[in-house]
């Protein structure tokens, strides 16, 4: 790190001469004393190796599984050393989403990079910088869709229910009508979705594969709301879309994922990534940012921040979102992820998670009590009956290093990836016999 | 140097109105395209919204700002201009044949000024 600069005391006391004031205090005389912090009790300084033996002994107090079957929502993906070398790169790390963006070519070239995989892997049309996480990205959608005479907003009962209480939370505060749809055995309840088209609609969010793994009939779906007039946001897991047919191929309008699954670690929930593309048609909707290439005056190849709604810096009672930064890092992990991998070694991991995933559930299945919830077509996740107490069985499991799949209701949700071998799979299932 | 036609009537936020019938016709001046450059972008109303008199019925974005569009008149919209949304740039190459919207039903009009008054008035503008 060659940008930390020290200042010793006594320099802190020749800037403050220089600014005629005579402490620290001084320097934050505007804020009132009310919300000043005051009882700040910091012992004096440790040793390094006092306070490494300290932090140690604290994160050996987490426990972190070698063996995870369990996904909803995050997922266990190998993650290839050379993201972590590139992103580990001071240039790279310390860079925050670009405010001078022109002279910060480098991280705009990134974004634009991250941009152009995000396009090809969904098939939209543009993407922005990102947002937060999937969540938000989703949420971020369903304000995008708003329009004078339509602000009703139709939700998939089947997506996860945390992407659900965000978009709840963002359309809470907007006046924004939702309606959350009943579902039909583990996927959307197509009969339930028509009955509540009409033409005050704006947008239906569908996710696939869904929160219990299934496949839903994106294409049907699309179609159906398009008759109406609304916009189809569909949410998904970036791996699939390299095996299972895109947003473009299945007409939805907006593609939001979680970004996680390319190249993130799973690191305690976070931080993550929100992927976001759409159709040209939208695009000044699209909260944000948009990095473009372009040539200078030599003629030669550059990076502009190209879009932003200007709503947001300039217009701000008629913005529709107030984000105005993305999760550069993340972006640039996805980035190098895909970069890495390829569009082969994505579908790659594609497959190997979905032949897991099924492999597991064929010698799940195996096992007394235990029966796929439904026979319909999933990815990398299935939702399976127990017949033990769910929460205690995986416990069991926790004890003995296993990350057992998400109890859920009286069910598990396991999920495989390419992290599970054969070998692992079978000895889970031995585990399962013994414990039970 | 601006074109100021005779025949329209003027508002203090550029807009222009020409009757037509019971029809009010609104666009934007020759002074307000040239003062926000190379417009990138329209953003109108629909056919059946309602405009009220100087309120925002829709805002033009340029490589220079994003400023909104103030109704002359309260009614409801019958026409939206929509070659504009294909091709932004026709404001910047004839703002008077390129009109935005038209408005029926209408029931309260802006202090308008003639072409001479707007010619002063914009002539003054800093």
């Amino acid at each position: 790190m060659a940008s930390y600069v020290v200042n010793t005391k006594k320099q802190q006391q020749e800037m403050l001469k220089e600014l005629n004031m005579e402490t620290l205090d001084d320097l934050f005389i505007d804020v009132p004393e009310s919300v000043k912090l005051r009882t700040l009790n910091i012992p004096e300084g440790k040793s390094e190796l006092e306070v490494y033996n300290d932090m140690s002994e604290i994160a050996a107090k987490n426990v972190i599984f070698k063996h995870i079957f369990r996904g909803a929502g995050a997922y266990n993906h190998y993650i290839p050393s050379i993201v972590n070398t590139v992103v580990s790169k001071e240039e790279f790390l310390t860079s925050y989403t670009p405010y001078q963006p022109e002279i910060a070519q480098g991280i705009l070239q990134s974004i634009f990079e991250y941009q152009t995989q995000m396009c090809q892997l969904t098939g939209l049309d543009v993407s922005n910088a990102s947002v937060y996480d999937g969540a938000v990205a989703a949420a971020e959608a369903a304000l995008m869709v708003q329009e004078r005479r339509k602000s009703d907003i139709i939700v998939a009962g089947t997506v996860n229910p945390q992407v659900l209480a965000v978009i709840k939370t963002y359309c809470a505060s907007r006046d924004v009508n939702l309606i959350v749809l009943n579902n039909n055995d583990y996927s959307i309840d197509l009969n339930d979705l028509e009955n509540n088209l009409n033409d005050t609609v704006a947008g239906v969010v569908v996710q696939s594969p869904n929160y219990y793994g299934i496949i839903e009939d994106v294409k049907t779906i699309s179609a159906l709301t398009h008759s109406y007039g609304g916009k189809v946001i569909m949410h998904t897991n970036p791996i699939a879309l390299a095996l299972l047919k895109n947003a473009k191929e299945l007409d939805a309008d907006i593609c939001t994922a979680e970004g996680q699954p390319l190249g993130m670690p799973l690191s305690f929930g976070g931080p993550y990534l929100g992927i976001m593309t759409c159709k040209k048609e939208l695009m000044r909707k699209l909260p944000g940012r948009i990095v473009g290439q372009t040539v200078d005056t030599n003629n030669k190849r550059c990076f502009v921040l190209t879009l932003q709604a200007r709503e947001q810096h300039i217009r701000r009672e008629k913005a529709s979102s107030n984000i105005c930064s993305n999760q550069a890092l993340c972006a640039m992990r996805a980035s190098v992820y895909c970069a890495a991998l390829g569009p082969g070694g994505l579908k790659q991991v594609a497959i190997n998670s979905a032949s897991n995933a099924h492999y597991l559930a064929e010698q799940l299945a195996a096992i007394d009590g235990f029966k796929l919830k439904t026979d319909k077509e999933f990815f990398n996740e299935f939702l399976m009956s127990c017949p033990v107490d769910n929460k205690e069985l995986t416990e069991l499991l926790a004890e003995k290093g296993i990350l057992a799949g998400l109890p859920v209701e009286n069910d598990i949700l396991w999920c495989a990836t390419e992290m599970n071998s054969k070998k692992e799979i079978d000895k889970l299932v031995e585990t399962i016999k013994e414990v039970m | 140097m601006f074109n100021y036609p005779k025949k329209l009537k003027y508002t203090e936020t550029h807009e222009w109105v020409k009757k037509e019938g019971d029809i009010y016709v609104i666009g934007i001046s020759d002074y307000a395209q040239d003062a926000l450059g190379d417009i990138v972008f329209v953003n109108l109303p629909e056919v059946d919204d309602e405009v009220y008199v100087q309120e925002s019925f829709g805002d033009v974005e340029s490589v220079k700002a994003v400023s909104d569009l103030f109704s002359p008149v309260s009614g409801v919209v019958c026409q939206v201009n929509e070659d504009l949304f294909d091709d932004p740039s026709l404001l910047n190459q004839d703002s008077y044949r390129n009109w935005l919207i038209k408005v029926e039903g209408v029931n309260e009009t802006d202090n308008f000024m003639d072409a001479d008054e707007y010619r002063e008035f914009c002539e003054n503008q800093g």
